[in-house]
């Protein structure tokens, strides 16, 4: 029965910042064991979308449910990886101590990380290959380093559902490819990854589902059926004269063309 | 006075006793929970909570007409915590950014209460004297009660600072995460405020409001250039406090008329100076010796190539090239005698005449390892 579960169910979610709406009445149904992109241009409401998701924008209407539970009940099956930006790396800390922070929410109040925390931490940063950074401190990191200390630091919190906001945001080739491998041996044990997402052209590589987003919900579903130029040119407008090279088969990341951040 | 004198006084002498433990006290607190308010970028909101808590000591006072330690201090957080929740409601509610929201609050809850203090002091009544040693601070006036009291407050609000340390630390670092994870990250924002609140006020009667925000960001900042973990920091910017308190008093008493508060201020701004020139890594001169050793470096690896270049359009490897050709291929970046001679002592280069050098085989081989290094980098 629980196998069928939508993981990700959002109802007529309204995210308004003052008068403007920044998400309007979106719907969405993830099913369970899927890597999906969120795309669409700067300004749709990816990152609010997500945030919605997670309570950290209070949305003027809606509803939102992971495995059939609403988001509060269900917090522990959840783990995010914020913008590698969103924090200041030159804060006083270690890699390890960043990674866990992932810990925390199951630790609960007062209590402190111990020798277990430790372990799964350690885990977590052989999966990303920073093993040998635990003990560094995190203003000597890299982008793409930092972005994996935040990628492990969401793997300790052992979740069902993970919502990652541009994880290949400024990352170099070796990070994005290790970053790929981990998303999808996350999907092949089951989890559910919803990516925020800049690089069209890696699309169809990289996911087997994708949401275009722009304000509306212009599609949502597996790469195959949605990703197409017709619907690109909905959530984009104009403004892609590349995308019909979409068409044919992708080119690898590297010679990707990026849409500006 | 000799030293010996010194620490007798510290110890026997009731004034100074009390005045450096006071001083001592309000060190530890404010550099302690100072920590948390650098790291999060509020420092100037210490300086608005400090010059906001006048007006709550004074309607305190007028309300009771006590001066007793513990109902101004009262008073001194109330306010003291309304002015921050009016820099916050500001923020969130109308346009203004934090910054002229930070001056707004300050400058209308100070000149509130310089006016309810002028107010005071021409009252017909004896026992308003003394609240304006707020403005200043004058840790002469402190008690051993008051000290007691600054004490067992302060202690408490450490002790809550230990307590939610890792969720103190989340809201520092990464407070979306920390929402993601289901911590309530505005009360814990409300809560570390109102512990830094309790920490500038403690420190009022002794540095007064004008001064007091020097003790919250200076031992932090100090405290920073020493270390790379929080907990250091925070215990570094405790002991940093404190020590700064205790010699403000100490200096302050053996020379007269030198004003305590304002003494400490100093010695903290001495503690600042020092470790922004001295610390390793994030000091003035470390900074200046990595930059001085990159340059050079960056000069003779321009040189070994420049060498390498001129030799691989000669057969015979041996060959002299003069200096002036060297300086005219450095355009100009100077350091060539120098970075020949640093070359020779590596044995990459050698001296064929007075003014001809030419590569060596190590040198041929160095250069070309630098040259693999550049290749693999601008992949």
């Amino acid at each position: 029965m629980s196998n069928e579960a939508k993981a990700i169910e959002v109802t007529d979610l309204t995210v308004a910042y003052r008068e403007r709406p920044v998400l309007w009445d979106v719907d969405l149904d993830v099913p369970a064991g899927v890597l999906m992109a969120v795309v669409g241009p700067n300004g749709a409401g990816k990152t609010t979308l997500i945030k919605a998701i997670l309570g950290l924008v209070r949305p003027a209407a809606g509803q939102i449910l992971i495995y059939g539970q609403p988001y509060v009940d269900q917090r522990r099956l959840v783990g995010y990886v914020p913008q590698r930006g969103s924090v200041d790396w030159d804060f006083p800390t270690n890699v390890l101590d960043v990674v866990m922070m992932g810990r925390y929410g199951t630790l609960g109040w007062v209590r402190r990380p111990g020798q277990a925390e430790r372990m799964m931490a350690m885990e977590a940063l052989e999966k990303v290959g920073m093993r040998p950074f635990a003990d560094r401190q995190i203003s000597q990191l890299s982008g793409g380093q930092q972005q994996r200390v935040f990628l492990a630091r969401a793997l300790v919190q052992d979740a069902h559902v993970y919502f990652m906001d541009e994880p290949f945001q400024g990352v170099d080739a070796t990070t994005e490819r290790a970053i790929v491998t981990l998303l999808q041996e996350l999907r092949t044990t089951g989890k559910t990854v919803v990516v925020v997402h800049h690089d069209l052209q890696t699309v169809p590589e990289y996911f087997d589902w994708v949401t275009l987003l722009n304000v509306r919900r212009v599609a949502s579903g597996p790469v195959g059926e949605v990703f197409t130029e017709q619907n690109l040119r909905l959530a984009y407008g104009g403004r892609v004269a590349f995308l019909s090279r979409d068409s044919q088969p992708v080119p690898g990341p590297e010679q990707g063309v990026r849409t500006p951040a | 006075m000799d030293l010996l004198e010194l620490l007798r006084n510290l110890l026997f002498d009731y004034t100074l006793r009390t005045v450096a433990l006071g001083a001592a006290v309000l060190g530890i607190v404010s550099g302690g929970l100072g920590s948390y308010a650098v790291l999060r970028k509020q420092s100037l909101l210490g300086d608005a909570i400090s010059h906001a808590a006048l007006p709550g000591i004074a309607i305190a006072f007028l309300l009771t007409g006590s001066k007793a330690p513990l109902v101004l201090i009262l008073g001194a957080v109330i306010a003291g915590w309304l002015g921050t929740l009016g820099v916050m409601s500001i923020v969130n509610s109308t346009r203004v950014k934090d910054d002229s929201a930070l001056g707004l609050v300050l400058a209308v809850f100070f000149g509130f209460g310089l006016v309810l203090l002028t107010f005071i002091q021409k009252m017909p009544n004896a026992a308003q004297a003394g609240l304006d040693k707020f403005l200043f601070g004058q840790a002469a006036t402190l008690l051993e009660r008051d000290v007691i009291t600054m004490a067992a407050i302060g202690t408490l609000a450490l002790l809550t600072m230990l307590m939610f340390w890792k969720e103190f630390k989340l809201l520092s670092f990464d407070p979306e995460f920390g929402a993601s994870l289901g911590f309530p990250m505005q009360a814990l924002d409300i809560l570390l405020i109102t512990l830094l609140v309790v920490a500038i006020v403690l420190g009022l009667q002794t540095v007064g409001v004008v001064l007091m925000s020097a003790m919250v960001v200076a031992p932090a900042a100090a405290a920073r250039q020493w270390t790379d973990r929080l907990g250091i920091m925070v215990g570094l910017a405790a002991l940093f406090g404190a020590l700064a308190g205790v010699s403000g008093a100490v200096i302050s008493s053996s020379t007269a008329r030198l004003p305590t508060g304002p003494t400490i201020v100093l010695c903290i701004s001495a503690i600042v100076l020092v470790s922004m020139v001295l610390a390793p890594n994030r000091g003035l001169i470390w900074h200046w010796v990595r930059r001085q050793r990159n340059r050079w470096r960056l000069r003779v690896e321009a040189v070994l190539g420049d060498m390498a270049l001129l030799a691989a359009q000669h057969d015979d490897p041996g060959h002299g090239h003069s200096l002036a050709a060297l300086r005219a291929m450095s355009q100009g970046r100077g350091g060539v005698a120098r970075s020949l001679e640093k070359l020779e002592r590596r044995g990459w280069v050698r001296r064929v005449s007075p003014d001809e050098w030419a590569l060596t085989p190590n040198g041929w081989a160095a250069a070309e390892r630098l040259l693999e290094q550049h290749e693999e980098t601008s992949v």
